[in-house]
């Protein structure tokens, strides 16, 4: 017992010091700087005049109304698309396979999807060269903006192409909790189609299950950076875009609006949910009025056939947009209409020194060290709980999903002004703990559920046998639970090759990695050498959950009561 | 109203029959039983009657509920209403909103509330419509469903085991609730059970399968 009051204060010592003290010092730092407190460039009276200027910046009131309109927009838009894919196809695809189906698109991060897609629809793109000169008559790109567009469309279908399989999966494994057979065949029985019953039965029962997933997708579309650089509008961009340039700018004078600009965004994010909480209720007195009416319609299979098709037209797009980088990164010579590469080579490939080599040399180390750290938190943890027999506490959960919901251009430059003053910054251990905040959630979230299942009667069993927590913790329940181990092992690198903002304000521009190189050189550089980068930044997760999968596989090739689903 | 089975067997898609084909009358108001060993194929027989049957099964020869073809449509369409055996009232709504999903489209407005008020009176649940169904005893979600059911206005019921869960004396009580509603308003119905005292009460013809 006393073991576990150990191991569980040094949890909560490292979560508090490491995670929660970080991001609420970060924000103190970004808030100060709001009101004009910022002594490292001679500001030190507090004032209103940091936000008189942002409103005075130009731009400013298109980049909140992009904001807005692709994070809510998108929104909106993926939980719609992707529940009526789920309708049509629950029961018709197992959920094993429609896993591996969007595996891909979950381990693709977005820098490279973005790229990927940048490459696909601008004019001179994959798909303008497929269907021309035949189709559209261009021999040469049109001059049309079909990516970086001013209503933010291209961004939109970027955040889609990520967020609906985010979305899928999490649906898929709602209803896993459900008995949706009996209530389809009750529903049907009492003359409503397959449809309806969906609509109208179904997703108001998975809703309560997804709720922090989606806000963990509405606040991460509000704020997302990388991908807004590469799709979204250039001129005004995103505000979260804007509020990067602006901290990123030579005139020091813009720091204060910009940080007045980065409180904002995280009361946009707050504000959004606070709404969408808001309209819960009135959905559900529509939802119900409309229930209660007892219409039976059986024309909802219409529409989710099309929200099923846009779906795969999305999906296809995204595949698409892996396999470009790869061409990309292979093709020499490759002139306007032709739909293939006239020559191919290998060069980009083979000039690691000319910069990918020391990138994807850094990206490798914090990836490991992360979701190493990460890993060890999260047994800790769990197995803190498992001793304390203890449920885990409501603000303890809040706790883990708190670096997902608050945006990270909020905190990450108040954290950075804080390090820059201990001297700790532009290293790769800032960056590396930067890291940790957004990898350890999510190996939490993957770990936590196979965590709980796993049968305690073996665990009492080793107990009976003598096995002090120690061993029963490295003897027992790790070996057993090495299948999910491995896949929260893989999400949580997955999840740090992809991050952008951490590395770039930790690393105060001096730590490179596949990611931050792929989004600089995205804008107007050889699609040869970004190809390069965004292949491996792609990559690099696929080999991770590759790996992740073999492992188990390879130790219990003779175990069978081991060898089944994670 | 009358049900009619015709010659009709259910087996997985391209193996062999669970049973030998049935031939069943049912008039309107009876109720007929289905008995039989576990694992025989009575529930999915319910099943392709109601048009529930899971991929992978098939149903061969005809189902008619007032001379109509029901094998071909949809389980929407047939007008068949299902008893389960665990109620199946759905968890996220309340009593009375249960009931209201159920009842018949054609009833609008102020004359809709009227109804399930009615429904729940009938089932001595009056004053229950805005309950967690999840509160109810066994007895009330078992008339709960009943009721819910009926306000769909079903040409045909499919009790599949619905009692089974009850103890002995709820058991008789809900059993000629059951009944008794299916013979006022002169709906067909079809049971499945494992209790010869079922059978017995139902009265109607028993098939053995």
């Amino acid at each position: 017992m006393n073991d576990g009051r150990a191991l569980r204060a040094v949890v909560a010592f490292a979560l508090m010091g490491g995670i929660v003290l970080p991001i609420l010092a970060g924000f103190g730092q970004t808030a100060r700087a709001a009101f004009g407190v910022l002594p490292a460039i001679g500001a030190v009276e507090w004032s209103l005049t940091p936000w008189a200027q942002l409103f005075a910046l130009p731009g400013f009131g298109t980049s909140l109304r992009l904001t807005l309109v692709t994070g809510l927009g998108s929104t909106l838009l993926a939980l719609a698309l992707a529940a009526g894919f789920c309708a049509l196809m629950h029961g018709r695809m197992a959920q094993s396979a429609m896993g591996r189906l969007l595996m891909p698109f979950l381990a693709a991060p977005h820098a490279a999807l973005a790229i990927g897609l940048a490459f696909l629809l601008t004019p001179s793109g994959w798909i303008a060269r497929l269907l021309s000169p035949w189709a559209t008559g261009w021999d040469r790109p049109p001059d049309l903006a079909t990516v970086n567009d001013g209503w933010g469309v291209a961004l939109i279908v970027g955040l889609l192409i990520k967020e609906i399989p985010f979305l899928l999966l999490v649906m898929g494994s709602a209803l896993g909790q459900l008995p949706v057979r009996q209530q389809m065949a009750a529903g049907r029985a009492l003359g409503y189609g397959r449809g309806v019953v969906w609509v109208k039965l179904i997703m108001p029962q998975v809703y309560p299950l997804i709720r922090l997933p989606i806000f963990i997708v509405l606040a991460f579309a509000l704020s997302v950076v990388d991908m807004a650089i590469i799709l979204g509008p250039s001129n005004p961009p995103t505000l979260a875009v804007a509020i990067m340039r602006w901290f990123s700018a030579p005139d020091t004078a813009l720091l204060l609006p910009a940080s007045a600009a980065a409180l904002l965004q995280a009361v946009i994010v707050a504000a959004a949910i606070g709404a969408w909480i808001g309209a819960e209720p009135l959905a559900k007195r529509l939802g119900l009025w409309w229930l209660r009416r007892g219409g039976r319609g059986h024309r909802a299979e219409p529409g989710l056939l099309a929200a099923s098709s846009v779906v795969l037209t999305l999906l296809v797009l995204g595949a698409l947009a892996l396999v470009s980088l790869l061409v990309w990164s292979i093709a020499w010579r490759w002139s306007f209409p032709q739909g293939l590469p006239q020559s191919w080579s290998l060069k980009g490939w083979m000039t690691p020194g000319s910069g990918w080599g020391r990138a994807f040399q850094a990206t490798l180390v914090i990836g490991v060290c992360a979701t190493a750290a990460s890993l060890a938190l999260a047994i800790a943890w769990l197995e803190g709980e498992d001793r304390a027999r203890r449920a885990r506490a409501t603000w303890a959960q809040a706790l883990i999903y708190l670096p997902l919901l608050v945006p990270q251009i909020g905190f990450l430059y108040g954290l950075n002004v804080l390090f820059l003053r201990l001297g700790i910054s532009g290293g790769m251990l800032a960056v590396i703990w930067a890291q940790i905040l957004f990898v350890f959630p999510y190996v939490m979230i993957a770990l936590s559920d196979p965590w709980r299942a796993l049968d305690c009667q073996h665990v009492r069993a080793a107990a009976a046998l003598g096995a002090g927590p120690w061993r029963r913790l490295w003897a027992v329940k790790l070996p057993m639970l090495i299948r999910p181990l491995m896949v929260a092992a893989a999400i949580g690198f997955a999840v740090s090759v992809a991050q952008y903002l951490p590395t770039l304000f930790m690393g105060a521009g001096r730590v490179a990695t596949l990611t931050t190189e792929a989004v600089t050189l995205a804008s107007g550089s050889d699609r040869r050498i970004v190809g390069v980068y965004a292949v491996l930044q792609a990559g690099l997760p696929f080999i991770a959950y590759g790996i992740a999968l073999m492992v188990p596989a390879f130790v219990y090739r003779n175990r069978r009561g081991l060898s089944g689903g994670a | 109203m009358s049900l009619d089975l015709n010659a009709v067997t259910v087996g997985p898609k391209g193996g062999t029959p669970l049973f030998d084909p049935i031939t069943l009358h049912i008039e309107p108001g009876e109720v007929a039983t289905l008995m039989g060993p576990s694992g025989i194929g009575k529930s999915t027989l319910l099943d392709a009657i109601g048009g529930h049957l899971v991929h992978g099964f098939t149903v061969s020869g005809q189902v008619e509920l007032n001379g109509r073809d029901l094998l071909a449509l949809p389980a929407e369409t047939r007008r068949i209403g299902v008893l389960f055996q665990d109620a199946m009232l759905f968890p996220h709504l309340s009593v009375g909103d249960n009931l209201a999903f159920g009842l018949v489209p054609s009833v609008r407005g102020a004359a809709r509330r009227a109804a399930v008020e009615e429904a729940l009176e009938q089932a001595g649940l009056a004053g229950f419509a805005a309950r967690d169904p999840a509160t109810l005893s066994g007895g009330q979600r078992a008339r709960a469903a009943l009721m819910r059911a009926l306000l769909a206005e079903p040409q045909a019921l499919l009790l599949d085991e619905p009692f089974s869960r009850l103890d002995a004396e709820l058991r008789a009580e809900i059993r000629s609730f059951v009944f008794n509603h299916l013979r006022a308003r002169k709906i067909p119905g079809l049971m499945v059970t494992h209790d010869a005292s079922d059978a017995e009460a139902a009265g109607g013809v028993v098939v053995q399968l």
